[in-house]
């Protein structure tokens, strides 16, 4: 099924609708798809990811949800609901002082019964590898464990896309591993389709799906492998190779036959293979 | 002084009163208030400072931490008492120095101790609530208390919701004032010399990036709380439910006992001054 | 200037009924020329250590000198210390400095720090010369950008703004907490570069704090591994990441190179590389090249 459908979707900040944010952008996301997007800082990844949730609505073209537009003010919660949001910062996202009540505000937001909430919060906090925190507050915890407590947040309204918004650009090695190792499991085990922006280009390696915008307009979209193979277009748009990659792409135009590589394994294993035939 | 800032923050503990329901703490605290300023000699105060210490222990609070909030208000209490040392003035009384306006006398000795002893007991025993209920329950309880003022269409769940986030970022935006001030020090600013001026100016470059930070944090909740379908009041169902239960009944039938305690030696044991009389 | 820390030791909070201990002796000396690298987690105790060396930490413990003995160097454990003159000299750029710009326009924000360790600078002249050369270090148009207000500009601007004002007064030393947190990988490959055009002239020795190990690996002279409030390794990248199994134990990265050799090291073959990609590249092209010259040789026989 379709998750997400864009139609020539513009969109500007400006009142008088000069300088799209988003340029002109096509495209269709399928249920359990696990996308990555990236681009430049300004290259409107983040103006993307708002117009799927509807917190903000395009300023032409249309974009959709699971069939639902999101210019119907009708369907707002509708949406919100299917389609939850991660958003960058940690520290900026929680709103109560206690976990398992800032858990608990989506569902009590959209009238969820007090029984059900109990539920819910189990759930997510299973899902996040957070339970035995449930009852710290999150000003305590690290920043991994609080962007673990923003998707347990968003888990709780048990929606079925994943949006998360450079949410482990401000985290440390460490924090960034536990959010991904997170994301990967609501995806594989739950079906839930994810939404992934990041500058990390490893990140990226590790969805099934990478599009590339730059300037408002989406200019690559394919399996990561094959987006990272085209490494003279990613440079055009300011993108860096992930470093197994570009090791591997400078062997080969030394005349190495190493097979594609992006990754430190593949590449070990690329080498490996190459000396021992060699 | 992180924790400082926040008087008497939540101390985590499962005792008695931790688990009382936050309605019934916030009403008994308005009682126990009530109770220091009813009693009217040193008798009735005595028997509220035995309430506050049974209170404490039920708490499984440490002394420590409930006299550090004082500590906080300490030089409020000094103040408001040396004024009432030196300006308190009624008919008949035994002066021991007077200059112009200024005078001193064993009634007004008596009075400063009184009122000095008055608001201690006030702070101590508000901390007492602020350190066994966590700030989500206290407005949870608040909300629940004025409830009956929605009929008048008073913001009730906005404004608690307001008191909540704002308890929620005050570690993160203090966190954030010593980040911004180490920053700015690194870059030559003087906190430390000058006069009230010159140290209240030094303080822009610190409070602009707060203000601007705090604007920028307020607009990426507000996108956060949308995303996860905030709409205000309507339609919402509320985790926590709030329960009155034995403990909150037993409290209930002390704080009673200790007002009707406090009006009997009011009206058996007479005013403050007694004890004065006595030695003069 | 050198660095030299000798027992090092801070505890937070210390008469409280929780304190913490964040540096537990801490022993290094960084010389003046390096570009040195300070890896570690979370808690490690390297931004404790960090915050020492413009004295925005006093020395509670051990012993922190900056420069040589006497008239040239600054005894940091000592009170009478001139931390003001310090502090022009060593300068500190801290996580996402764009959070403390304040000023109406880029030029007195970038001015401020100058004007508060310069007090002899009075001509306003001259302090625009210093603010031009700093805005232009970081690679921004003075003419363009000195009359704007810090808040109008992207991310990326705003940060070399802020690197901009602590430059300004050249600092002989320029410590920098993580500062390509949240950039793009190209701004984070400009921000390095900018790093090296300064390295060198007027600052001598440049100190990163950083996670990222490719990072390490490929810009600096020497590191140091923080773990737990102490120093647990020190020396050139080359060295540390050669010491790939132990770096994971502390649960810590390694660079992509490394992981690389050590898979391939597994598997029986070694790569003696100082871990940057290129150099990483060379190898495997020699050992390649190496192999099928050996083969050659064979077939020929």
């Amino acid at each position: 099924m379709e998750a997400v459908r864009f139609d020539n979707v513009k969109f500007s900040y400006r009142d008088d609708g000069s300088g799209f944010a988003v340029n002109g952008v096509s495209l269709s996301i399928e249920e359990g798809q696990f996308v990555a997007i990236l681009g430049r800082n300004g290259s409107g990844k983040s103006t993307l990811a708002k117009l799927i949730n509807a917190l903000i609505v395009p300023t032409s073209g249309t974009v959709s949800v699971f069939g639902m537009d999101t210019a119907d003010d009708k369907k707002t919660f509708e949406i919100r609901k299917s389609a939850g949001m991660v958003f960058q910062n940690p520290d900026n996202q929680t709103v109560a002082s206690i976990v398992e009540d800032d858990v608990a505000f989506g569902p009590e937001n959209i009238g969820v019964p007090r029984e059900e909430i109990g539920k819910r919060i189990d759930f997510a906090l299973d899902a996040v590898g957070m339970q035995e925190f449930r009852h710290s507050t999150p000003a305590k915890l690290s920043g991994g464990q609080k962007q673990r407590i923003a998707i347990a947040g968003v888990l709780a309204l048990m929606p079925k896309i994943m949006i998360l918004d450079e949410s482990t650009a401000m985290l440390d090695p460490k924090g960034r591993r536990e959010v991904m190792a997170v994301i990967k499991k609501l995806n594989r085990e739950q079906g839930i389709t994810v939404i992934l922006i990041t500058h990390f280009m490893d990140e990226a390696l590790q969805a099934d799906r990478a599009i590339v915008m730059h300037r408002g307009e989406v200019v690559m979209d394919g399996a990561p492998e094959e987006i990272f193979s085209r490494s003279d277009e990613l440079e055009m748009y300011n993108l860096t190779l992930p470093r197994a990659a570009y090791i591997c792409k400078k062997l080969q135009a030394a005349g190495m036959p190493v097979a594609n590589a992006f990754t430190a394994e593949e590449l070990a294993e690329a080498i490996c293979a190459s000396l021992q035939k060699g | 002084m992180l924790n400082d800032v926040i008087f008497g923050q939540y101390y985590p503990q499962k005792s008695f009163v931790h688990r009382m329901d936050p309605r019934a703490k916030i009403v008994l605290m308005i009682a126990y208030i009530v109770a220091i300023f009813l009693a009217n000699n040193f008798y009735g105060l005595a028997a509220v400072v035995l309430f506050l210490i049974v209170a404490v222990l039920f708490s499984r609070v440490p002394f420590g931490s409930v006299l550090r909030s004082v500590k906080m208000i300490l030089f409020l209490i000094v103040f408001t008492a040396i004024l009432n040392l030196f300006f308190y003035s009624t008919e008949n009384v035994h002066l021991i120095w007077q200059w112009g306006i200024l005078s001193l006398s064993w009634e007004s000795v008596i009075n400063m101790i009184f009122l000095a002893l008055r608001l201690f007991l006030l702070v101590m025993g508000t901390s007492i609530l602020t350190l066994t209920t966590a700030p989500v329950e206290l407005t949870d309880g608040i909300e629940s208390l004025l409830k009956p003022l929605k009929y008048i269409k008073f913001p009730v769940h906005e404004l608690a919701l307001i008191m909540s986030i704002a308890l929620r970022f005050i570690p993160t935006l203090m966190d954030e004032t010593n980040r911004i001030i180490a920053a700015q020090k690194a870059r030559g600013a003087d906190f430390e010399t000058g006069g009230l001026f010159k140290r209240a100016k030094a303080m822009i470059p610190v409070l602009i990036p707060l203000l601007v930070s705090a604007f920028r944090r307020a607009e990426e909740l507000g996108d956060a709380m949308d995303a996860r379908c905030y709409s205000g009041a309507k339609g919402r169902t509320k985790y926590k439910k709030l329960t009155f239960t034995w403990r909150d009944l037993a409290a209930t039938f002390v704080v009673a006992a200790l007002i009707t305690g406090v009006v009997l030696l009011n009206i058996y044991l007479g005013g403050k001054f007694d004890i004065l009389y006595y030695f003069l | 200037m050198r660095i030299v820390a000798k027992g090092l030791t801070y505890t937070y909070n210390p008469k409280s009924p929780f304190p913490s201990q964040a540096l537990k002796g801490v022993d290094l000396t960084i010389e003046e020329g390096e570009f040195f690298g300070i890896i570690g987690h979370t808690g490690s105790g390297k931004s404790t250590f960090v915050q020492h060396l413009n004295a925005l930490i006093k020395v509670t413990g051990g012993e922190l000198r900056i420069g040589g003995i006497g008239d040239a160097g600054y005894d940091l454990a000592d009170k009478k210390c001139n931390f003001l003159e310090l502090r022009s000299k060593v300068g500190m750029v801290f996580q996402y400095p764009e959070y403390q710009l304040f000023a109406e326009t880029v030029e007195k924000d970038v001015a401020f720090g100058l004007k508060n360790f310069r007090r002899d600078i009075k001509d306003e002249k001259e302090i625009a010369a210093h603010v031009k050369e700093a805005l232009e270090t970081v690679g921004l148009n003075y003419a363009a950008v000195k009359d704007c207000s810090p808040f109008e500009l992207s991310g990326g601007q705003k940060r070399r703004v802020a690197i901009a004002g602590v430059i300004v007064t050249k600092p002989e030393i320029l410590i920098l907490d993580e500062p390509a947190a949240g950039l793009d990988p190209l701004g984070k490959q400009e921000l390095m570069e900018l790093l090296h055009s300064i390295h060198g002239g007027w600052c001598k020795t440049i100190v990163i704090v950083s996670h990222d190990m490719d990072e390490i690996a490929e810009n600096c002279t020497r590191a140091a591994v923080f773990s737990e409030g102490k120093v647990v390794m020190e020396g050139k990248p080359a060295e540390i990441f050669r010491r790939g199994e132990e770096l994971l134990s502390l649960g810590l990265d390694v660079p992509t190179t490394a992981r690389c050799a050590m898979l391939l090291k597994e598997r029986g073959i070694r790569i003696d590389t100082d871990f940057t990609c290129d150099d990483f590249a060379e190898k495997v092209l020699a050992l390649y090249a190496e192999g099928k010259a050996g083969k050659e040789g064979g077939d020929a026989q």
